[in-house]
């Protein structure tokens, strides 16, 4: 047995699209991963980090096939493999842990025995034994109560609770490695990070060895020793973690870590523009399109795969040595870009007492009198002045997207009021006037879905030139689109395009623009760069604050990740299970006292710091419903204080007296100051 | 889950109420009424009245409306005018016959379409599909009685195994009648498998390509243990409801296979009521066939209910 | 997001081209497809042009030559008033056509726009008007065309109207699951979050989307409504006699099934080949436009 638990070889990957033509998808990769080792496996989506995952277990997506190179996985060659022999070393020697948990388990069997198949096909154990071995890996991976998980089905467990099942699952016959494939993407921070250390620990205790697929740098600084680095069907860059993340030697890997907002760097990152190529599709080099270090061979000639002397580090570029003359560090301070906010004073929306609610009560619950359950959002009191954006942040289930839809009109509110400047927004939309539908524009997620597939980008403008501007001839309108597709900074010719033939970020440029056509005074973005590559979402970013600028818009923004409220937003409010925690700007939210709601989330958060470590204060146990009196956080509350917290609403609490940062807590101020600067 | 289930079941019975209104109103406005129907052409205005008078065929349709869902409530149907019996004893043994028809064509078809239908699902494409799959087009659309006519060509004209025409009485035994229900047997199951199969198919493709079979073959299960384990269980689950559908749309068309082979059934007997204007024998029928269609949907419901573990789950916590 | 790798991202193409044309092009490489819409055009073409070039008058009767097998002279034989089969084969799809083709259209008008505002509205009035379409539906489809031809007789606009109208419950509820698909989703909030009229949503963001949908349910739905309708003609309700009608052709000709089978066979292969043809035709348009035909009974 050599010494490399997996050795991939010159592994190249391609289909047949339907056009007959050949579209490579991994070319020419080599890696290779030694026992105990952890391995990150990075890049942006469509790069072929998963069809790599599941090559080295010797599965191919239908269609796929192997058109070079093989895979060694302990020394088996996985393709020259038949069904039967791959069936037992598969789950044995390797097992994955796939991305989405819920869909990965059989909807109709029960957690349980899904994992008791795994323990008697692949630890050979039966009956009580395997049923005990089964108890046993529950409670290893931290799921309370074993014996009554295993009893459920896969849609009973929150997403959190899937995964561990999952991980479980694939820890049944103790193999010699794991192929994580993003298995913390769609979880809230707290449960990413709970289920990180979960592994970590896992690694650490069997010296299994891992390779963790992701797009997420935070994520890989915290699980992996060594990093590999995709972009195009190509392995670019590979080292130890260190290495990495302070003198990457790719103008690809310094593009991509620079992009990156940062919670402890104001400002919003650098953005590189393009995106990547079809593998195999360029004569030069993949990236050298996107490239600021290009020179002549670039384009022509495919670099090597170079050592670069000192600690183990190869390199795919022949300008290798001039990108490492410049300091990383040093050049990563300057590239964050400050946006200049020009805040007026007078408010452009403000809510007051607001809640809403899903409940509808049935026939049946009228006639028993069950008590209404407590409402989605509650008395929420909040101010956006003109031309400032303020963020709104919380897990999922904090009831940011409800708030937003209210303001927007699609829901109604069960209380309290909107104002927007004079005007009441408190009823839905099809009872605004159109000139107040105007002035309020939405951006959803994800523009996949926000654009309509039939529709092309001319007539998507149009929609909301027509319904706002009537009087606008047609060639004013096509005069209008250009000028918008510009603001965006997409070229006229896009005009003439279906949402299926751009790429992400068109796309949600163009989502933008159609906000835009209306002259917004206010622009509601839910968030609008979840859903984008690193890469793309500075640039989305960017763009924003330049079109704020431009008329004084005023931004409600919501998103999850908080480098990326700390890169865009002026104040921000913070929600949990529909309740306001915590309200102030970015700098007072950022820094203690914290609510420790706050204070949870922030500690949560991964960073792209191989140095940094996450601090886990609550529990991340789901909840479904807020609780009916007390604090809303008083469950997962690392302080929550026996009588206090459960019975009463606590009040507001204001550690400056002048400019509104406001904590609603019952800890004093003070004691919540000592201890959360003792603790950082 | 109780709730779950009384709403279907409440549900049920409020469609059933609408059926009858519609069949009752649609059956009334046929030209003519049951008097016509009953004197035939010794029908005298004088004979007629006196008949409606009889009859309460003079009240307003509400009137008669209700008092005949009160009969149909209290499990009377009525007379027949036009044979002069009652509707009950003129459908009888006919609706025995079909139901053996109809539920021997399902015991047999419904376990051919799961089997073939998983075989073309795991085969996509290569053969066995195509041939299963191109058959059972040709078997699900072509009308009925094309398939039948075809059928009694080449098995009872050409090859002369089977009767061509069942000329038997309504009443005869079960086991006489079966040996003249074997051509009908097999166009109604040809039908039905190939409705069902497709179905199957879809599903089994379906599910093929979902994540959990695609993670249980990387967990190291083997092959037949994915499909009968994880795979099928879920393919068949959106199956249960269709197959009741499919189950009931065949009752309604049944009655063009029992006339192709004169075979003594529900469907032929309704087919000739209408004919004859023979009021509340079609009526009777209707509410009947009607029924069968919302028992048949209602038990696939349950039946989802009781195996598709989110939907059973759904109030449990 | 699926366990298997993302799709590579497509950078965009160069050329652009509308979904419609995209549309044919994955058809016209469909080989069952085009066979399908060969034999539909092929029908069409023999119903609009047969009475022009048919060898003999259809409704013609000779007492001499009856119960004849196929010869140069008739080339699917005679039937038992020895009328020539071959030209009453052709000519024997005309009014089920025409009725079947205008009824097509009346249901997927009706049924689609009532399907979609349902969808739409998706309250109180939809759960009301659903009530009435599945109790509809669950009454036997055959009893209510019979009764609505036995009250309003055989004339072609009756019956174009009746299947019409019955085929079009079909339609709603496959509007409206269909509809339903897009109400949530992002592009129609972000319509009525504009303030976009219910009208405007209904034309300018659900047709669109739903039309595919509603295209091949149409089609699938021509050949549920063929067997409809010849079913009818069988049954002797349908095409008032001597007009040539193929249902009825089978029916009468059944008795002499073993003696002229040709009689019952020109029938029966006219209409076996028109909906296959649609049927083919169906699924390939279908996958074409990137749909999965749904494969059920038309309930």
């Amino acid at each position: 047995m050599s010494d490399c638990l997996v050795d991939v070889r010159e592994l190249t990957i391609g289909y047949y699209n339907q056009k007959g033509t050949l579209v490579l998808v991994l070319q020419g990769v080599n890696l290779e991963v030694k026992p105990g080792e952890t391995l990150g496996l990075v890049g942006e989506s469509g790069c072929g980090k998963s069809t790599l995952g599941q090559a080295m277990m010797g599965y191919l997506r239908s269609g796929s096939q192997v058109l070079g190179g093989s895979v060694k996985f302990a020394d088996h060659d996985m393709f020259a493999l038949n069904n039967r022999q791959l069936e037992t070393i598969r789950g044995r020697q390797i097992a994955l842990i796939p991305q989405n948990a819920g869909d990965a388990l059989t909807p109709t069997l029960r957690v349980g025995n899904q994992i008791i198949e795994a323990i008697e096909l692949n630890a050979d154990l039966s009956g009580a034994a395997a049923k005990n071995r089964m108890l046993e890996l529950l409670a290893q991976v931290h799921l309370p109560h074993p014996d009554v998980m295993a009893n459920r089905y896969p849609h009973e467990l929150s997403g959190g609770q899937q995964q561990r099942a999952v991980i479980a699952m694939a820890l049944a016959a103790e193999p010699y490695m794991l192929i994580l494939d993003e298995p913390t993407t769609g979880l809230d921070v707290t449960t990413q990070a709970h289920i990180l250390n979960l592994l970590r620990d896992i690694v650490a205790d069997l010296g299994t060895a891992m390779m963790y697929i992701s797009h997420d740098l935070g994520v890989i600084a915290r699980v992996s020793d060594r990093i590999a680095l995709m972009y195009a069907g190509e392995i670019v860059e590979d080292t130890n973690v260190a290495e990495m993340f302070k003198s990457p030697a790719h103008p690809y890997a310094r593009g991509l870590l620079e992009s990156i907002p940062r919670l402890n760097l104001a400002g919003i990152p650098n953005s590189m523009p393009g995106q990547p190529p079809i593998p195999g599709t360029l004569p030069g080099c993949s990236f050298a399109p996107r490239c600021s270090f290009i020179s002549e061979i670039c384009r022509s000639k495919s670099p090597p795969f170079t050592s670069i002397p000192g600690p183990p580090h190869r390199v795919r570029c022949d300008n290798w040595e001039k990108v490492l003359a410049i300091d990383f560090s040093q050049e990563l301070q300057q590239v964050f870009r400050t946006i200049e906010h020009t805040t007026e004073d007078e408010p452009a929306i403000e809510l007051s007492g607001l809640e809403i609610t899903y409940h509808r009560s049935g026939f049946m619950e009228r006639i028993r009198s069950i008590p209404e359950p407590p409402a989605t959002v509650s008395d929420i009191t909040l101010s956006v002045k003109r031309g400032e954006t303020l963020a709104l942040v919380g897990e999922s289930g904090s009831g940011k997207t409800t708030i937003v839809r209210t303001i927007s009109g699609l829901l109604p509110a069960k209380r309290g009021s909107i104002q927007f400047e004079d005007c009441d927004l408190t009823v839905e939309v099809d009872q605004r006037p159109m000139e107040l539908c105007r002035h309020v524009q939405l951006i959803f997620q994800n523009p996949d879905a926000s654009l309509n597939p039939r529709h092309t980008v001319a007539e998507i403008l149009d929609q909301p030139l027509k319904l706002y501007f009537p009087d606008m001839t047609h060639d004013e309108r096509r005069a209008r689109q250009i000028e918008l597709l510009e603001r965006v900074r997409l070229e006229g010719r896009y005009r003439l395009r279906y949402p299926g033939q751009m790429s992400g970020g068109e796309k949600q440029r163009v989502a933008i623009a159609r906000a835009f056509a209306a002259d917004p005074e206010v622009v509601l973005c839910d968030e609008v760069t979840s859903a984008l590559d690193v890469s793309v979402q500075a640039a989305v970013l960017d763009l924003l604050a330049d079109l704020q600028r431009e008329r004084n818009t005023t931004y409600i923004f919501i998103a999850h990740d908080l480098a990326v409220v700390r890169a865009i937003a002026d104040r921000v409010a913070v929600l949990y299970q529909g309740r306001l925690c915590e309200v102030g700007t970015v700098d007072e939210i950022y820094s203690p006292p914290y609510h420790p709601y706050t204070e949870t989330l922030l500690g949560a958060v991964l960073v792209p710091d191989p140095d940094h470590e996450p601090k886990l204060l609550a529990s991340d146990t789901p909840e479904l419903a807020p609780p009916a009196k007390g604090c809303a956080f008083q469950r997962r509350c690392p302080y929550c204080m026996p009588d206090l917290c459960v019975e009463e609403i606590p009040p507001w609490q204001f550690p400056e007296s002048d400019d509104g940062h406001k904590i609603r807590c019952h800890i004093p101020i003070n004691e919540l100051l000592v201890d959360q600067k003792a603790a950082f | 889950m109780i709730i779950l289930i009384a709403r279907r079941l409440i549900l049920s019975l409020v469609t059933l109420f609408i059926i009858s209104l519609i069949v009752y109103v649609g059956v009334e406005a046929l030209p003519g009424d049951s008097a016509t129907g009953y004197l035939g052409q010794w029908a005298t205005p004088e004979s007629l009245a006196a008949l409606r008078e009889e009859f309460g065929l003079n009240d307003p349709i509400h009137v008669r409306y209700i008092n005949w869902l009160g009969d149909i409530l209290r499990g009377d149907l009525g007379v027949s005018m036009v044979k002069r019996k009652p509707v009950a004893e003129l459908i009888g043994n006919r609706f025995r016959n079909t139901v053996v028809l109809t539920i021997t064509s399902a015991l047999v078809g419904i376990p051919l379409a799961i089997i073939l239908g998983v075989i073309a699902g795991l085969m996509r494409d290569k053969l066995p599909d195509v041939i299963i799959s191109t058959t059972s087009i040709v078997a699900m659309t072509l009308p009925g009685f094309v398939t039948a006519t075809v059928l009694i060509y080449i098995f009872a004209i050409r090859l002369e195994w089977f009767p061509a025409i069942t000329l038997v009485p309504s009443d005869v035994s079960v086991i006489e009648l079966l040996d003249t229900m074997l051509l009908p047997i097999i166009t109604l199951t040809m039908i039905m498998v190939a409705h069902i199969l497709r179905l199957v198919r879809t599903n089994m493709i379906d599910v093929m390509v979902s994540d959990y079979v695609q993670m249980a073959r990387l967990k190291g299960v083997p092959a037949r243990q994915i499909v009968f384990k994880h795979a099928l269980p879920n393919a068949m689950l959106p199956t249960i409801n269709i197959v009741a559908l499919t189950l009931a749309w065949l009752v309604g068309g049944v009655a063009i296979i029992e006339t192709v082979f004169n075979f003594p059934g529900i469907g032929k007997l309704l087919i000739d009521a209408i004919t004859d204007r023979d009021f509340a024998l079609v009526q009777g029928i209707a509410m009947i066939l009607s029924g069968i269609y919302i028992a048949l949907n209602l038990t696939a419901d349950l039946l989802s209910l009781v195996l598709n573990p989110k939907l059973r789950t759904a109030r449990g916590h | 997001m699926t366990l298997v790798a993302q799709s590579v991202e497509q950078p965009p193409r160069t050329k652009r081209r509308s979904p419609l044309a995209e549309t044919w092009d994955n058809l016209r490489k469909s080989w069952a497809g085009m066979v399908g819409l060969t034999l539909i055009v092929l029908h069409i073409l023999i119903a609009t042009t047969s009475p022009v070039w048919i060898p003999r008058d259809p409704l013609e009767m000779n007492a001499k030559i009856r119960t004849q097998a196929p010869s140069a002279e008739h080339l699917m034989g005679t039937d038992k008033l020895g009328r020539d089969v071959f030209s009453r084969s052709m000519v024997g799809g005309r009014v089920t056509m025409v009725v079947t083709l205008i009824a097509i259209s009346i249901a997927v008008v009706w049924g689609g726009l009532l399907g979609i505002v349902l969808g739409l509205v998706n309250g109180r009035a939809d759960e009301l008007i659903m009530r009435f379409v599945d109790a509809l539906l669950s009454i036997p489809w055959l009893l209510i065309i019979l009764l609505i031809v036995s009250v309003l007789g055989t004339k072609m606009w009756v019956q174009a109207l009746t299947f019409g109208f019955t085929y079009g419950i079909l339609t709603v509820r496959v509007a409206r699951a269909a509809t339903l698909d897009f109400v949530t989703s992002e592009f129609v909030l972000a319509a009525r979050a504009r303030g976009e009229r219910k009208r405007t949503i209904v034309i300018k963001e659900l047709i669109p989307n739903v039309r595919d949908v509603l295209l091949v349910d149409g089609a699938m739905n021509w050949s549920w409504m063929l067997l409809g309708f010849t079913s009818l003609s069988f049954l002797g309700f349908g095409v008032t006699p001597p007009t040539p009608d193929w249902g009825f052709m089978i029916a009468k000709n059944r008795e002499i099934l073993g003696v002229q089978p040709w009689a019952v066979f020109g029938p029966v292969v006219m209409l076996g080949t028109l909906i296959i043809g649609i049927n083919l035709f169906a699924d390939a348009f279908a996958k074409a436009l990137g749909l999965d035909r749904s494969q059920g009974a038309p309930v």
